[in-house]
C-alpha cells in the first residue's frame, strides 16, 4: 500500500470526454451515408439536395440501429434521436452555408479590385469595367448612418431598459408596450415618418435622416434585449449594494449594468445587425449619391444597400457584379464591427 | 516529494488500513488514488478512503481543502465544472464508476446528493418535488403517493407538510425545503447518498431535525457527509475523514472511528482542527 501512497503523481485524465475512437464509427457512417446517397443521387432520377436527404436518412438511422444493436433499447433510442439533431442540424445549416457561399463567390470578382473600396461612383458608372469605381461612397454612408444610430440609439435602449427593470417607474408597462409597439413599425413607415419631419424640415435629404430612420427601428431591438439582460441580475448583488449604503443610480451603474456588460454589448450588435441592411427607411431619407460624403446634413448619402438595390436595377453583367461585391461588403463590415465589440466588451466575469 | 510529506503519507495510508480491517465491513463505496485537477491547479492529491456499508463518514477540514471536490468526484459531478481533471477509481459495487462503459446518469441516480443551499424545483408542488427524480429517470413506481408519503416521512417533513402537498416547494422554510431535498433524493433509492454542507444554511432546530434524519437513513444507505462544523461531525458520524491543504494540493491527513479521530487523533494537525485551534 505505501508503495501506492509514494507513488509519483498519475496524469490528470478525463474519463467524461467523449474520445475520437468512440465517434469514429458514426463518423464513418455519417461520411458512407453520405457518399452512398451522393452515389444513388448521380446514378438515378433523384436530383438535389432533397433527393439526396431522402436517401441518406433511411441509411442514416438503419446504420444507427445496427451499430447500437448490443447496447439495449435505450442506447439505441439515444442514438437514433442524437443522429436525428445532428441530421436536422445540419439541413439548418446548408441555407446559412449555401447563403455565404453564393455570396462570396458572386462577389469576389469584384470586391478584389482594390479600387471597389478606395474609390465611389462619381466618375464611373454601373457599366463601366470592374477596375473603375468603387463603394467607397456607400460604405462611409452606411458607417456613418449605422453609428449615428447607434449613438442615439444604445444608451437610449439602455436608459429604457434600466427604467423598466431598475428604476420600475410607474409608467414601465406603458413604456413595455410602446417598444413591443414599435417592433413591428414597418421599416418603410420609418422611412416616411423621418421623410415627414425632418427631410421635408430641412428641404433635403441627409445622412443624419437616414441615421434617424435607422434609431427608430434599432431602439425597440437594443431595449428589448437589454431588458432580459438587465432582468437576469440576481437581486442578491442589488441587496448588496444597497447594504453597502450605495443610492440607486450608484447601484446600477457601478454594480448592475458591469455585471451584464457583455450582454449589454449583444444588445447593441443584435440593434446594428437590425439595421446594417435596411434599405427601405433609406430610400424616403438619405436617398443616394455617387460621391464619398462625410457630412451628415449636407444633401444625400449613399449606403451599401441602396448602392447594391441601383446597381440590381441597372441589370447588367458588371451591375450584378458589383451588387453582390456590395453585399459581401457589407457582410463583412458587420462582421469586422462585431468581433471589435466581442473583443472590447470581453467576457462576463461570473 | 519531501520525506516529511512521504512519512506523512504514510501514517495516513496505515491508518486507513486500521479503518478497513478494524471494521471488516462490506464497502458502501471506496476512493482509491483519487487526484483532482482545475486546469492547471491540482485541486485534490492522492486521496484513499474505504466507505464500510450503512454508516456515516464525515469529511472535515478548513475551506479550500478539497473536501468538496472530493465529493462531487464520487458521484460524477465534478466533470460538470469546465478544465476539471481526476484520476483515481471510484469503486462501487468493485466496478469503477468512471469505467467508459458507465452510464453516469446511471451512477448519479445510485449515488444521491444534497446540496449546500437547498434547491427545490420552483416551478414544481412539494408532491411534485419528491417524486421529481422518479419522473425525471423515468422510474416505475406502484404508487406514487406511498412514496411522497413514505420518502417525505423518511426526510421527518411528512407531519408538517401532509396537509399541503399541492404548495410550491419555494413556500417552505429554509430547513423545510433542506428536508424536501433530502426527501427527493431518497425517492429515486439511492444506495449512497452525498451531503455538501446541508445544515450551513440552517438555524439549530432545523439541524437538529436533519441530523435526526441522517441518523435513520444510515440504517439503510452509506451517508458521506462534508460539514465544517465539528460538533455536528462528532454527532452524526460513525467515521471521519481530515482533509487539508497545508498551501499545496487538498489531501487526506487522517481517516478513522469518528470517536478516536476526536480523542487521540495520530496526527498533531488533525488535534489541532478538532480542538478548533485553527480552519
Amino acid at each position: 500500500m505505501s508503495d501506492t501512497a509514494l507513488a509519483p503523481t498519475p496524469a490528470p485524465i478525463r474519463p467524461w470526454k467523449v474520445t475520437p475512437r468512440m465517434v469514429a464509427p458514426q463518423l464513418g457512417l455519417a461520411f458512407g451515408g453520405a457518399v452512398a446517397a451522393m452515389a444513388v443521387v448521380l446514378a438515378t432520377g433523384l436530383a438535389g439536395f432533397d433527393g439526396w436527404l431522402v436517401v441518406f436518412v433511411p441509411i442514416s438511422i438503419i446504420g444507427t440501429l445496427l451499430l447500437s444493436r448490443s447496447k439495449g433499447a435505450v442506447a439505441s433510442v439515444d442514438a437514433i434521436v442524437g443522429n436525428g439533431i445532428v441530421t436536422v442540424a445540419g439541413i439548418s445549416f446548408y441555407p446559412i452555408v449555401s447563403l455565404l457561399w453564393t455570396v462570396i463567390s458572386q462577389g469576389l470578382d469584384a470586391l478584389l479590385n482594390w479600387n471597389f473600396v478606395s474609390s465611389d461612383m462619381r466618375i464611373s458608372g454601373p457599366d463601366d469595367e470592374l477596375n473603375m469605381g468603387g463603394a467607397l461612397h456607400a460604405l462611409v454612408g452606411t458607417l456613418m448612418m449605422v453609428s449615428i444610430a447607434a449613438v442615439i440609439t444604445l444608451p437610449l435602449g439602455v436608459l429604457t431598459a434600466v427604467y423598466v427593470t431598475e428604476v420600475r417607474g410607474k409608467l414601465r408597462t406603458l413604456v413595455r408596450f410602446i417598444i413591443q409597439s414599435m417592433s413591428g413599425v414597418p421599416s418603410i413607415v420609418a422611412g416616411l415618418f423621418i421623410y415627414s419631419t425632418v427631410v421635408m424640415g430641412m428641404n433635403k435629404f441627409s445622412g443624419l435622416a437616414g441615421g434617424l430612420a435607422l434609431a427608430i427601428l434599432m431602439l425597440p431591438t437594443v431595449a428589448r434585449t437589454a431588458e432580459e439582460v438587465l432582468k437576469l441580475v440576481p437581486d442578491d448583488l442589488r441587496s448588496a449594494s444597497y447594504a453597502l449604503g450605495a443610492p440607486q443610480w450608484r447601484t446600477t451603474l457601478f454594480v448592475v449594468l458591469p455585471t451584464v456588460r457583455s450582454g449589454i454589448v449583444t444588445s447593441g450588435i443584435l440593434g446594428v445587425a437590425r439595421i446594417a441592411g435596411e434599405t427601405a427607411p433609406l430610400l424616403l431619407t438619405a436617398s443616394y449619391f455617387t460621391a464619398t460624403t462625410f457630412s451628415p446634413t449636407e444633401g444625400p448619402v449613399a449606403s451599401l444597400p441602396m448602392f447594391t438595390f441601383g446597381l440590381l436595377q441597372s441589370g447588367t453583367e458588371y451591375s450584378f457584379a458589383r451588387a453582390w461585391a456590395c453585399s459581401l461588403l457589407l457582410l463583412l463590415a458587420v462582421f469586422v464591427l462585431f468581433t471589435i465589440a466581442r473583443a472590447l466588451s470581453g467576457r462576463d466575469k461570473r | 516529494m519531501t520525506d516529511v510529506k512521504g512519512h506523512e503519507v504514510t501514517k495516513m495510508v496505515e491508518t486507513q488500513e486500521a479503518v478497513a480491517v478494524s471494521s471488516r465491513q462490506k464497502a458502501g463505496l471506496e476512493a482509491r488514488g483519487i487526484h483532482a485537477w482545475f486546469d492547471k491547479h491540482h485541486a485534490l492529491e492522492d486521496v484513499n478512503l474505504f466507505f464500510p456499508e450503512n454508516t456515516v463518514t464525515g469529511l472535515i477540514g478548513p475551506s479550500g481543502c478539497g473536501k468538496s471536490t472530493f465529493l462531487r468526484i464520487l458521484n460524477r459531478m465534478h466533470e460538470f465544472i469546465p478544465k476539471a481533471a481526476m484520476a483515481g477509481e471510484v469503486l462501487l459495487h468493485d466496478g469503477d464508476i468512471y469505467d467508459p462503459s458507465v452510464n453516469p446518469a446511471e451512477i448519479r441516480l445510485k449515488i444521491g446528493m444534497v446540496f449546500q443551499k437547498p434547491n427545490p424545483f420552483p416551478a414544481m408542488t412539494i408532491a411534485e418535488n419528491v417524486v421529481a427524480g422518479v419522473k425525471l429517470a423515468k422510474l416505475k413506481v406502484a404508487s406514487r403517493d406511498e412514496v411522497i408519503e413514505e420518502c417525505l416521512t423518511r426526510a421527518g417533513l411528512w407531519k408538517e407538510v401532509k396537509d399541503r402537498l399541492g404548495a410550491k416547494g419555494g413556500s417552505l422554510s429554509g430547513g423545510q425545503q433542506q428536508r424536501l431535498c433530502i426527501a427527493r433524493a431518497l425517492a429515486v433509492n439511492p444506495e449512497v447518498l452525498l451531503m455538501d454542507e446541508p445544515c450551513s444554511a440552517l438555524d439549530p432546530g432545523s439541524t437538529l431535525r436533519i441530523e435526526e434524519t441522517i441518523g435513520e437513513l444510515s440504517k439503510t444507505m452509506t451517508i458521506i457527509i462534508v460539514t465544517h462544523n465539528m460538533q455536528q461531525a462528532a454527532r452524526v458520524s460513525d467515521y471521519c475523514a481530515f482533509f487539508l491543504a497545508d498551501g499545496g494540493p487538498g489531501h487526506l491527513v487522517e481517516s478513522g472511528l469518528t470517536s478516536q479521530m476526536f480523542t487521540t487523533p495520530t496526527d498533531k494537525r488533525t488535534e489541532d482542527y478538532v480542538q478548533g485551534r485553527f480552519g
